[in-house]
């Protein structure tokens, strides 16, 4: 599953062009993940903040 | 905000504002759509741009330029310095801009043209029929009203969703994102009068530092870094702030920018039934600079006037509005990114050594005409083994 640091996304976009499932967006100042990621974990890798993670489902 | 207009453009930036703009000096109605509450803020870019450039478009104004360069410095990773200037000494050969302000102007040349505005509205899906892009529905407020167009201009940015709701692929490749922090600083030492760019692989892998002036003593302080070269404890923002720590440590930070800047080829069609696609949304960012305004302000005006062509004549097909994909891809600008990408590939795959000794061999140039071009064509001038290296892309080059 992908997990937002809200507290350290700086809404930015840069995860959201690089996503291939199109589940990212940046709704002004809000990132939101849609059903069709696949935790792929590309944005988790390009984010400049580090905003972003692939956690484990328990 | 009206439900039916002649255009309907997806995105307040440059691409969006020159669209509008030019679609009503067309006699067309226009709106522009921009889901942020403000246009111009946040800020997402570090505000260099040519004089040339920029007066193709629009006047320079002190209202919305922060400095104005007259020369640029390339810092090699070796630390071995580099200086740029215009052949003629003391001459302007770009700005900073400041783009909360610069933005709003261009959006406001907009409406008084005739546009029409509407802000923290954003375009959440196109509406179709049969396969042609007709509108779009936009959220204001929690509500949703659908607007009719008969045609869309899609302007809406790096992050940009509304031509792959419409069946494109827009997917940047992560290694051609570069990933990037930049930090408006004041209160540092700094050549107020020129652009420095830092590379190297220890300084920014596969992209580069760079330090633009605001001010006497303020700057955009930036980085970006190739996407595949990001990671955790290797990000844009760690290797800024070890410059920044290293360089800078008594300057303060009164702004802190994330961003994404896209270094791919452009998107192989940027057009669609009923659709254009201009500005970053299209993909066309200079790859090796990463400069985007003005092939934004550039494609952004082309797709209005091949818009207003096409309306004219009654056929909003793609292969009617193929006409500003093939437009732009011949221009002036289309050249050259195609040229600018190749560059680009080479240069990535160089390493730091290498980086030092081309750089060495230019330690002072005067160009005559201030552009990456001429620098590129002195840099190979001098250092005839390139040619070989670069095998049909020198040719290209001369
Ligand atoms: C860190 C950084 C440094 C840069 N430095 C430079 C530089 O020095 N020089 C240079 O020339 N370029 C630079 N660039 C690139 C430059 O900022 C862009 O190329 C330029 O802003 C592109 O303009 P645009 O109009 O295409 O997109 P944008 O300016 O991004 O505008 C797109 C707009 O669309 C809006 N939008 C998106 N989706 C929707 C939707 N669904 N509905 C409504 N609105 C929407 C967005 O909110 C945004 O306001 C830099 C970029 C970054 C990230």
């Amino acid at each position: 599953m992908l997990k937002i640091h809200r507290d350290i996304c700086g809404y930015c976009g840069c995860c959201v062009s690089v996503c291939p499932e199109g589940a990212l967006e940046l709704i002004d100042a809000y990132l939101s993940v849609g059903e069709t990621c696949t935790s792929c974990g590309i944005c988790a890798k390009v984010c400049p903040l580090g905003a972003l993670e692939v956690v484990n489902e328990k | 905000m009206k439900s039916k207009y002649d255009v309907l453009v997806i995105g307040g930036g440059p691409a969006g504002a020159l669209a509008a703009k030019t679609a009503v000096e067309k006699g067309l109605s226009a709106l522009i759509v921009e889901k942020r509450p403000a246009i111009g803020a946040p800020v997402r870019c570090a505000e260099g741009i040519g004089k040339e450039a920029l007066q193709e478009f629009i006047d320079p104004d002190p209202r919305w330029i922060s400095a104005e360069m007259t020369g640029a410095g390339i810092v090699a990773p070796d630390g071995f310095f580099m200086r740029l200037s215009s052949a003629m000494a003391g001459n302007k050969v770009g700005y900073i801009l400041d783009r909360k302000v610069f933005d709003r102007e261009l959006v406001w040349k907009a409406s008084e043209a005739g546009a029409d505005v509407a802000v923290k509205s954003r375009a959440s899906a196109p509406i179709m029929e049969d396969g042609v892009v007709k509108g779009a529905k936009v959220e204001y407020c929690g509500k949703v009203s659908n607007v009719k167009a008969q045609v869309v201009i899609a302007a809406d940015g790096v992050e940009s969703k509304f031509s792959k709701w419409c069946g494109i692929d827009t997917t940047v490749p992560a290694r051609e994102i570069m990933s990037s922090v930049q930090y408006v600083m004041t209160d540092i030492d700094i050549d107020s009068g020129a652009t420095i760019f830092y590379l190297g692989n220890e300084v920014a892998p596969e992209g580069y530092l760079w330090v633009f002036p605001k001010g006497k003593r303020s700057a955009n302080v930036g980085i970006g870094i190739s996407g595949r070269k990001s990671g955790e404890g290797h990000r844009a923002k760690d290797y800024l702030d070890r410059f920044v720590q290293k360089t800078f440590p008594n300057g303060k930070t009164i702004e802190y920018i994330p961003g994404g800047v896209s270094v791919c080829r452009p998107l192989e069609c940027t057009v669609g039934n009923g659709l254009l696609i201009a500005g970053d949304a299209a993909r066309v960012v200079d790859p090796l600079t990463g400069g985007g305004i003005y092939n934004a302000m550039y494609t952004g005006k082309l797709a209005a006037e091949v818009a207003a062509d096409c309306i004219g004549k009654g056929d909003l097909s793609k292969a009617a509005l193929m006409k500003y994909d093939q437009e732009w891809r011949a221009s002036k600008m289309g050249k050259s990114i195609e040229r600018n990408y190749h560059i680009k590939e080479y240069l990535i795959k160089q390493p730091d050594e290498k980086l030092n000794e081309i750089i060495h061999s230019v330690s002072n140039l005067n160009l005559a005409e201030f552009s990456t071009l001429n620098l590129i064509k002195e840099i190979i001038r001098i250092n005839p083994k390139l040619v070989l290296e670069l095998g049909a892309l020198a040719a290209s080059l001369r």
